[in-house]
């Protein structure tokens, strides 16, 4: 494990005697790395050594040991899924240089960030990896513009050329004519369009993202979070390496191509989106957010699953016909029938009853594919009441309909590798 | 990069509402004998003035050489305090030294200490025959007591507490999550120092001045122990005001009544200052 980060390209393995944010920079004793080595994290430290992310981050934090491998290939956008308390914050801490971590090899764009064995801890300020959390985190006392331009005349550009630079970011991020407020003139949708655009002035060579739309107001989130899947994927510098950290299903759904799951320090799962979401394998990833997925392309009307099915829905944003897409609805908002339904529910499809999981108030009723219908509804939940249970006398392996209104079924477009 | 000018100039009175209607009846009844405290013997102060002489009394050569010493060696000590204070409250608010609490204790001393007992320790110090006035006499011939560095010296340590206490109280309430967003924005820590941290907390900066520039124009205990009385040099306005108020208590109260004026001169000044907020 020590070998992993002490190439000859380290520059910056010297540590530097200045610290920035209160004891995020204090040299580590190199811990026992070797112990936690296993077969897969030797494979990851042998890859991709040439550019992207690299991590590895083996910490204790409160009750659990955070052990976790992570790599994102350049201009790919990963999503780390889990639950409160899975370990997410510190590994974004660790990367971003804000934590020490016990035991970690960091490696980004061919330059050692982090290596515990071998004392290299890269400051925040030179590891070019940008953050942006729930809250914008604005400068109060800078306008919009000034906060834009405050990477950019870090990086030593003049007061003029950094001005040109915020002002083109921030009319990417459609808020140009905002430029000259102050933070506490903006909505938080505003100030979190301007954050995102300070964050990319400075053209990162990794981007952390942590839970970034989590403080949005219902009615702001899906708009800025569409802008930031359009600004990452078609960043102008050909593909923005970005690394998001969630509990939100849907931020995984449209921005990333793979997706981390996370479960007690551990990773329990990972993929491409698509096949992770359609055959979740760990209880959390079945239970994102507690939503119904369905993949396909985007059809007029809704979407193409793939088996051809149309599930009707409304588009959350202008979609292209056959682009990848993803229909998302609540389990509370599905229907449960013995016998097909004639009512106006556009979609109606045969399931059979899996399983019942009694939850709160409600009984989540999980669906198994049936012989007479299509096999993506496996994994499907509805949620009913107790009374209903009752009423409708269901038990596993019942053959049943689920309806849902086409106005309860909202598509997502998914993110694609453009390579 | 343009000087903005806010879009709307709306005033955030923080008068606005109706909180007096919330308010249980017990709380009027001391916040009115509270108010009266520190306003009646100001009133009072205004009554007893003698005011057809009034301005012969605050010009007279003593009065003038006391309220100049005063103001100069006020702002001299609010200089020292920010010089010093500042990196202080840094220190205090942002680092993680073993021993802090400890550290923040005895700065906070001078609050919690009589006056006339922080000059008599800067006395014993700094005087003649103290371990390091000593070392000062033999070196460099410098005598520190009795002399309008000391008065500069003992306002120094008891008005610089409140600088810190104020600035340190501004920074932890920010906390250091801007500099944290500074630093992945490529933001050396001095940087990051200089253009958010500072300026983030320039209202608590700035009130913490004015409350150690008032504290320094007050000063007594200290300043007699360890800078004497001497007219000119030494014996500045609260000084002058009690050797008044001992045989001349026209002067006194004329004199009392200047420095009231000085003090609400500086809340006003202060108070537009944090209504305009940062610019």
């Amino acid at each position: 494990m020590s070998a992993a980060g002490a190439g000859p390209e380290s520059r910056e393995g010297h540590r530097e005697p200045d610290r920035t944010v209160d004891g995020a920079l204090r040299t580590d004793t190199a811990d026992t790395a070797d112990t936690a080595d296993t077969a897969d994290t030797a494979r990851t430290a042998d890859t991709a050594r040439t550019a992207g992310l690299t991590a590895r981050v083996t910490t204790r934090r409160g009750g659990f040991t955070l052990d976790v491998a992570v790599q994102v290939a350049p201009g790919e956008v990963v999503a780390v899924l889990g639950p409160n308390g899975s370990g997410k914050s510190t590994l974004l801490g660790t990367l971003a240089g804000l934590f020490d971590p016990e035991s970690a090899t960091v490696t980004l764009a061919d330059r050692v960030l982090t290596d515990t064995a071998a004392g290299v801890a890269v400051p925040v300020h030179r590891r070019r990896v940008g953050l942006l959390s729930q809250q914008a985190l604005l400068f109060p006392h800078l306008t919009a513009r000034e906060n834009v331009a405050f990477g950019p005349r870090c990086a030593g550009q003049g007061r003029r050329a950094a001005g040109t630079v915020a002002d083109r970011w921030l009319a990417e991020m459609g808020v140009a004519e905002l430029a000259d407020r102050r933070p506490s003139e903006l909505s938080g949708g505003q100030a979190q369009r301007v954050a995102i655009a300070r964050a990319l002035a400075v053209e990162p060579d990794l981007l952390l993202l942590d839970e970034p739309f989590a403080a949005l107001d219902v009615d702001a989130a899906p708009a800025v979070r569409a802008l930031l899947r359009r600004v990452v994927r078609d960043s102008v510098v050909g593909g923005q390496t970005v690394l998001l950290v969630t509990h939100d299903v849907l931020d995984a759904v449209v921005l990333a191509d793979r997706l981390v799951v996370l479960a007690d320090g551990d990773v329990v799962e990972q993929g491409p989106t698509a096949e992770v979401l359609a055959r979740p394998r760990s209880g959390f990833a079945a239970r994102i957010a507690g939503l119904d997925l369905v993949t396909g392309t985007a059809g007029a009307g809704g979407l193409h699953a793939s088996d051809g099915t149309l599930v009707s829905g409304a588009a959350s944003e202008p979609l292209d016909h056959g682009e990848p897409a993803v229909a998302v609805f609540a389990p509370r908002s599905v229907a449960v029938h013995r016998e097909r339904p004639a009512g106006s529910p556009r979609n109606v499809v045969p399931v059979r009853l899996a399983a019942m999981e009694p939850q709160g108030e409600v009984v989540r009723l999980r669906a198994g594919a049936s012989e007479r219908g299509p096999a993506w509804v496996d994994g499907l939940a509805a949620d009913v009441t107790p009374a209903a249970i009752a009423e409708l006398g269901v038990e596993p392996g019942d053959e049943l309909w689920f309806a849902v209104k086409a106005t309860e079924v909202a598509v997502h477009p998914m993110r694609r590798r453009r390579r | 990069m343009t000087r903005a000018v806010p879009a709307s100039p709306r005033p955030r009175s923080s008068r606005t509402g109706s909180a007096g209607h919330a308010l249980p009846w017990p709380v009027w009844v001391p916040a009115v004998v509270g108010f009266g405290l520190i306003a009646v013997p100001v009133a009072g102060l205004v009554l007893r003035a003698d005011w057809p002489n009034f301005l012969s009394l605050v010009t007279s050569d003593a009065a003038l050489d006391a309220l100049r010493l005063s103001l100069q060696t006020g702002l001299t000590s609010t200089a020292l305090c920010l010089l010093f204070g500042t990196p202080l409250a840094l220190v205090l608010a942002r680092s993680d030294l073993p021993g802090l609490p400890v550290f923040r204790s005895i700065v906070l001393l001078p609050l919690v200490l009589p006056p006339v007992v922080g000059g008599l320790t800067l006395l014993f110090l700094l005087g003649r025959t103290g371990p390091v006035g000593q070392l000062l006499d033999a070196w460099f011939g410098i005598t520190v007591p009795f002399s309008t560095a000391a008065v500069v010296i003992a306002q120094t340590f008891v008005a610089m507490p409140f600088l810190v206490v104020s600035l340190e109280g501004a920074l932890r309430t920010a906390g250091d999550r801007y500099e944290a967003v500074a630093a992945t924005l490529g933001a050396s820590p001095m940087t990051a120092l200089r253009r958010v941290t500072l300026p983030v907390v320039l209202p608590g900066l700035v009130s913490g001045a004015v409350l150690a520039f008032a504290r320094a124009l007050g000063e007594f205990g200290a300043t007699v122990a360890f800078a004497g009385s001497l007219q000119g040099t030494t014996r500045t306005l609260p000084l002058l005001i009690y050797l008044d108020s001992q045989d001349d208590l026209d002067s006194a109260v004329a004199l009392s009544l200047l420095l009231v004026v000085v003090a609400v001169v500086v809340i006003v000044g202060t108070r537009t200052r944090d209504a305009s907020g940062v610019r």
